[in-house]
Order: structure tokens, then C-alpha cells, then sequence
């Protein structure tokens, strides 16, 4: 039978360096994956961390991984040229299929851009398959804006607020929280438009807040937990909310299932 | 269809039995309590029956036969991995019907919870279960409220009595060991409690609403955590991953998981520091509603067996089991 613990090596094709602390690995996959799935990377010796798939190509798969746990930081000192162990894919991941032909407006604040970011990029590429497509994008300060190429593109066919909670005198774009630009978001058709929000906790319960104003369906809004998981196969424990195991289940619901599950 | 034989024939068998079986069954360690001058009662490989404690509940449960407390899953040399072998000889377990219902909740979660465990399912399948009767209740205990206090999933029950053994085997190759001595046919039914000291009344109109309840904090005020409640429970699976490397070579290392526990600091943790239950009543309330009330929800049945063992462990004498049972008294 299969052992589910045992990682695979993955080659790193390619580093993508967005602020001093965060970079993209892009590693070589094979398989089906989704926007919002995980995988858990490994450094032997040293631990498993579970990291959202930000990114999916022919072959490769992108993880874009933050300099703040005892792992990761031992996963930037090990790259070059390297491969790095990982498993997975685990969880459900977005259905961008339950997307099309709707008014998408996707909401992330800080790293909760890379589970979501497989939809943006694929709006982006086919923006004829939305009505309209809107990503809303917080950071905490310009510093740290990540994807700064990626925003590029997306700007040239869907409509971004690229937005930072503070900035230093002279700075020219967007300041404010993402839930500043909710209320004039101008959207024609509201029972038919969705809503993907990924962030911090804090940030996710004011955003639905907004959201709610503007009276969308509960049905209409997705979001992603983000949980401690240490096996990414339904055991260990530490992911579960009620009855629910974010690993398994999740990480990615529908609000309105989504909105009773308390930690 | 049970029958009888000598003590000194069931010694015989059991001799036989240690040749094919690793047998595991609860022992006392003398001195070896949490206080000074106190035993503890765990499991422990046994050779003879007289090793095995068959009254007296064990502190620590059966369940550290098939999941370890620290279980290596693999070994790191350079870019390789080398999973552990787990021997060659079959499982023996002794224990008592509270932990024999506990089994299955250990089976839905590594057998049933996403894919199967490829380290549970290795041991279980080569696990069979001995049941030892109850003649009374145990301190703390509450099987007979929670319906555990009986079980027919075992495959082979002892009763040991003076120079007799009673024996009841419903395993075939467990049978044949017993088949060459001479054995007296007669009923045999496990012996079992109808009633503890402890009465719990399961509450039954749980839900989301319930978490906002002041109970949780009231009980989690008290509570240290230490997390023994979840090392003794018979049904606690949690376990956090832990990679150690080995000091004489640093590129040799291995990869464990080890037992973890809902009650203690960092269960929730990820990086960056996010704690997501940060206080004790937090804490107590999220194990509460999984053992009576949200495994239920996923699973069908209760995950509690009332064996009453964490009550007995706290150090701050905080009681679970009243704890559930004025949860019910709150909805009268």
C-alpha cells in the first residue's frame, strides 16, 4: 500500500525573489493540481511546512513561500539549483469552472494572494470567460508587494486595486485596507457576481462584512483557511474546526458552509 | 461456545502463543508513578499471564501498541529515505471493553479519516484483541452511560480463576493454539459492569450555538494545560511531525511523529505566530465537542468511551465527565 508520508523530490526550475523575505519556487510537477491546493515541502531534518500551489504550469507547479517559520527558513538557505522534497497535492482547491460566465471579484491580502492566484491568472488569460473580473490586492506596505511582474500582465486585461495599508510619504499608488474599495466596487448583475477572499483571519472577517453590504448571497462567496497541518491526510488533528477537517474538506468553502466552522 | 481449561494448560498455550505473538497487555511498574512511591499501570510486552494486571484499570491506554508515542516514520541518509520495518511477529492485545470500543475510533480515523495510514494499517492488520472482563467499576469510569461497558468484537476473552482459565475464542488461528489441551466445553460470557459510580448523561441538543457557552470558560479556567488528558485517552489521535538529525552526522536524521495534545501551547500555531485557540476555556470546549459531539456529526457515533481515565490524570481535578453532564442538566 502507499505510504502517504514519504515525500518526492521536486526539482527548482526557477526563483522568482518578491520581497526581501518571499520568493516563488518554481518546482517540476506532474499531475493534476488546482488553484488553492497545497503541498507540503520538506527540508530532511528539519521539518514539513504546507504551502499553497501559486502557480500552474506544463510540468511545474509554483509555491510561493515566506521567510517566517523555522522550515522555510531553512528552505531558502537550500535551493540553488537544488530539488526539495515535497508531497501532495492535498485539499480541494477553487473550481474555476463555478467562476465562468459570472462577475469575479477576487480579494487577498498579503501571501492569501498565491491560493487564489491560479484564478486571477486564469481570468487574465481568459477574461471573455468572466463578465468582469476584479482583484482587489492588499499588501502592508509597498515593500511588500508580491508579483510585482505578474500585476503587469494582469492590468492589461482585468481591472486591479493594487492597495497598501501604509506607505511613506511620495508613494504614488492605492493607500487603504482592501475593504476601502468594496462599497464602489461597480458590479451590474449582484445575485450573479462571486466573491474569493483569502487573507488573514482579521482581514477575512471584515471583507465578508463589506461584502455582505452590498447584499451578494452568502452562496456567492468563497474563502480559504488557512490551518496548522502537519499530515495534509485527515490524522494528525491540529486542522480541524467542528467537524471538519480543513485538510480533507477544505481548505477552500463556500461561505455559507464555510461561515459556522469556529476554531 | 466457550470452555475451560487448567491454569496450568492456559500456561502452556500462552508459551506457545509468545512464539508467533508479541503480546501487550497492561503491566504494573512498580515505583515508577508520577508521584513518589505510586505505581503506574501501562502497557508493556508480557511473556506469562501473571505479568498482566486484570483487575485495576491502566493509566495510560492500549493505544500506544499501534500508534507510538514518538514513531519513527522514516530515516533521512543524504537525498534517500528508508522506512522502519515493524517486525515479524504477530499482535497480542489484552484489554478491557471500554478500550475495545475505543479501537474503532482509532480505526475511523487512520483507516477511514482521507487515505488509509500506511503505519497504523501495518500493525493493525497483524493486531488481535484479548478481552479481560471488569468485576467492578473503576474510579472515574462512566462505560455503562456511555454503552461501552460490554463488547462482542473481541477474538479471545480470559477469565482467570483460581486454577481454572475460562476462555471464550471466536479467532480461528488463536483457537487452534488452545485445541491441543484438554478443555472442558462450557458457556462462557465475558463478565461486565451494569452499573458505575459515575453517571453521565450525554447532552443531546449540542451545536455551534453551544461554543459561545460560559461552561468552557468556567471549566478551562482551571485547567493547566498539560495536555494528560488526551496521552491517557484511549480515542486522542493527534500527532505533530518532528524531524531530529543525529549529532555525530548531521546529513543522517529521521523524520517522527509524536503524540500531540489540544490542551498545550502551539497545537494551533502556524507560522508567523497566528495562534488560533489561544485560551484554556478555548482549548477545553474544542476537545469537549469532539469527543461528544462533532466526530459524531462526521462519523455516526460518539467518540468518548467514558473509560474515565482523564479525570482520574488531571492535576487540577477538573472532571470531564461532570462537565458533560451539566452541559446536559443545562438543557432540562
Amino acid at each position: 500500500m502507499k505510504n502517504e508520508y514519504i515525500p518526492f523530490p521536486s526539482q527548482v526550475k526557477e526563483i522568482i525573489q518578491h520581497t526581501d523575505i518571499e520568493y516563488t519556487f518554481r518546482m517540476s510537477f506532474s499531475g493534476d493540481v488546482k488553484p488553492g491546493q497545497f503541498f507540503e515541502v520538506s527540508i530532511p531534518k528539519y521539518g514539513e511546512a504546507p504551502i499553497s500551489v501559486s502557480g500552474i504550469g506544463k510540468d511545474t507547479i509554483d509555491l510561493t513561500i515566506r521567510k517566517v517559520g523555522k522550515v522555510t527558513n531553512k528552505i531558502f538557505g537550500h535551493y540553488e539549483g537544488n530539488t526539495l522534497l515535497i508531497r501532495g497535492p492535498y485539499g480541494n482547491g477553487f473550481d474555476v469552472e463555478k467562476f465562468k460566465g459570472r462577475e469575479v471579484v477576487v480579494i487577498a491580502g498579503g501571501t492569501g494572494l498565491s491560493p487564489v492566484k491560479g484564478i486571477v491568472d486564469y481570468f487574465a488569460r481568459h477574461p471573455e470567460d468572466a463578465v468582469q473580473t476584479t482583484l482587489i490586492a492588499g499588501f502592508r506596505s509597498p515593500g511588500d508587494i508580491l508579483f510585482k511582474e505578474d500585476f503587469k500582465d494582469w492590468e492589461k486585461t482585468i481591472k486591479v486595486i493594487k492597495t497598501v495599508d501604509s506607505a511613506p510619504e511620495g508613494y504614488d499608488g492605492l493607500i487603504g485596507m482592501v475593504t476601502k474599495y468594496i462599497p464602489d466596487l461597480p458590479l451590474t448583475d449582484i445575485p450573479n457576481t462571486v466573491f474569493i477572499t483569502v487573507g488573514p483571519p482579521v482581514m477575512i472577517k471584515f471583507t465578508i462584512m463589506e461584502i455582505l453590504k452590498r447584499n451578494v448571497p452568502e452562496e456567492n462567496i468563497w474563502i480559504s483557511h488557512e490551518r496548522k497541518m502537519c499530515c495534509g491526510l485527515g490524522k494528525c488533528g491540529h486542522c480541524k474546526m467542528d467537524g471538519t477537517y480543513i485538510c480533507l474538506d477544505g481548505p477552500v468553502f463556500n461561505y455559507a458552509e464555510g461561515k459556522d466552522l469556529i476554531d | 461456545m466457550g470452555y475451560q481449561v487448567s491454569r496450568e494448560a492456559a500456561d502452556r498455550v500462552f508459551e506457545q502463543l509468545g512464539q508467533d505473538y508479541d503480546v501487550f497487555a497492561p503491566k504494573v511498574f512498580a515505583g515508577e508513578g508520577c508521584f513518589s512511591d505510586t505505581d503506574v499501570i501501562r502497557y508493556g510486552k508480557v511473556n506469562t499471564l501473571d505479568e498482566i494486571e486484570w483487575e485495576r484499570r491502566s493509566d495510560y491506554s492500549f493505544k500506544e501498541v499501534l500508534l507510538a508515542v514518538n514513531e519513527t516514520l522514516f530515516y533521512f541518509t543524504e537525498n534517500e529515505t528508508t522506512v522502519p520495518s515493524c517486525g515479524e511477529k504477530k499482535i497480542l492485545i489484552f484489554l478491557k471493553s471500554c478500550d475495545l470500543h475505543a479501537l474503532k475510533k482509532l480505526d475511523t480515523i487512520y483507516l477511514e479519516n482521507g487515505p488509509e495510514d500506511f503505519y497504523y494499517k501495518r500493525l493493525r492488520e497483524k493486531a488481535s484483541f484479548v478481552l479481560m472482563g471488569c468485576s467492578e467499576t473503576c474510579e472515574n469510569g462512566f462505560c455503562a452511560s456511555m454503552g461501552t461497558n460490554r463488547s462482542e468484537d473481541y477474538d479471545l476473552y480470559l477469565r482467570l480463576s483460581g486454577e481454572t482459565v475460562s476462555i471464550d475464542c471466536k479467532d480461528p488461528d488463536l483457537q487452534a493454539y488452545f485445541e491441543k489441551e484438554d478443555g472442558k466445553a462450557c458457556d462462557v460470557t465475558p463478565g461486565y459492569v451494569t452499573e458505575n459510580a459515575e453517571k453521565v448523561t450525554l447532552p443531546k441538543n449540542l451545536s455551534v450555538d453551544s461554543f459561545a457557552k460560559p461552561i468552557w470558560e468556567e471549566y478551562g479556567s482551571r485547567c493547566i494545560g498539560c495536555g494528560r488528558c488526551n496521552f491517557v485517552c484511549p480515542t486522542c489521535t493527534c500527532f505533530t511531525m518532528q524531524d531530529i538529525l543525529y549529532r555525530d552526522n548531521e546529513n543522517v536524521g529521521e523524520r517522527r511523529r509524536v503524540w500531540a495534545s489540544c490542551q498545550v501551547d502551539g497545537y494551533t500555531e502556524i507560522a508567523g505566530g497566528v495562534d488560533f485557540r489561544k485560551t484554556q476555556g478555548e482549548r477545553m470546549r474544542f476537545k469537549v465537542m469532539h469527543k461528544i459531539y462533532d466526530f459524531e456529526k462526521r462519523f455516526g457515533y460518539p467518540m468518548c468511551v467514558g473509560c474515565g481515565r482523564c479525570d482520574t490524570v488531571c492535576p487540577e481535578y477538573i472532571s470531564y465527565a461532570s462537565l458533560i453532564d451539566k452541559l446536559a442538566k443545562e438543557e432540562a
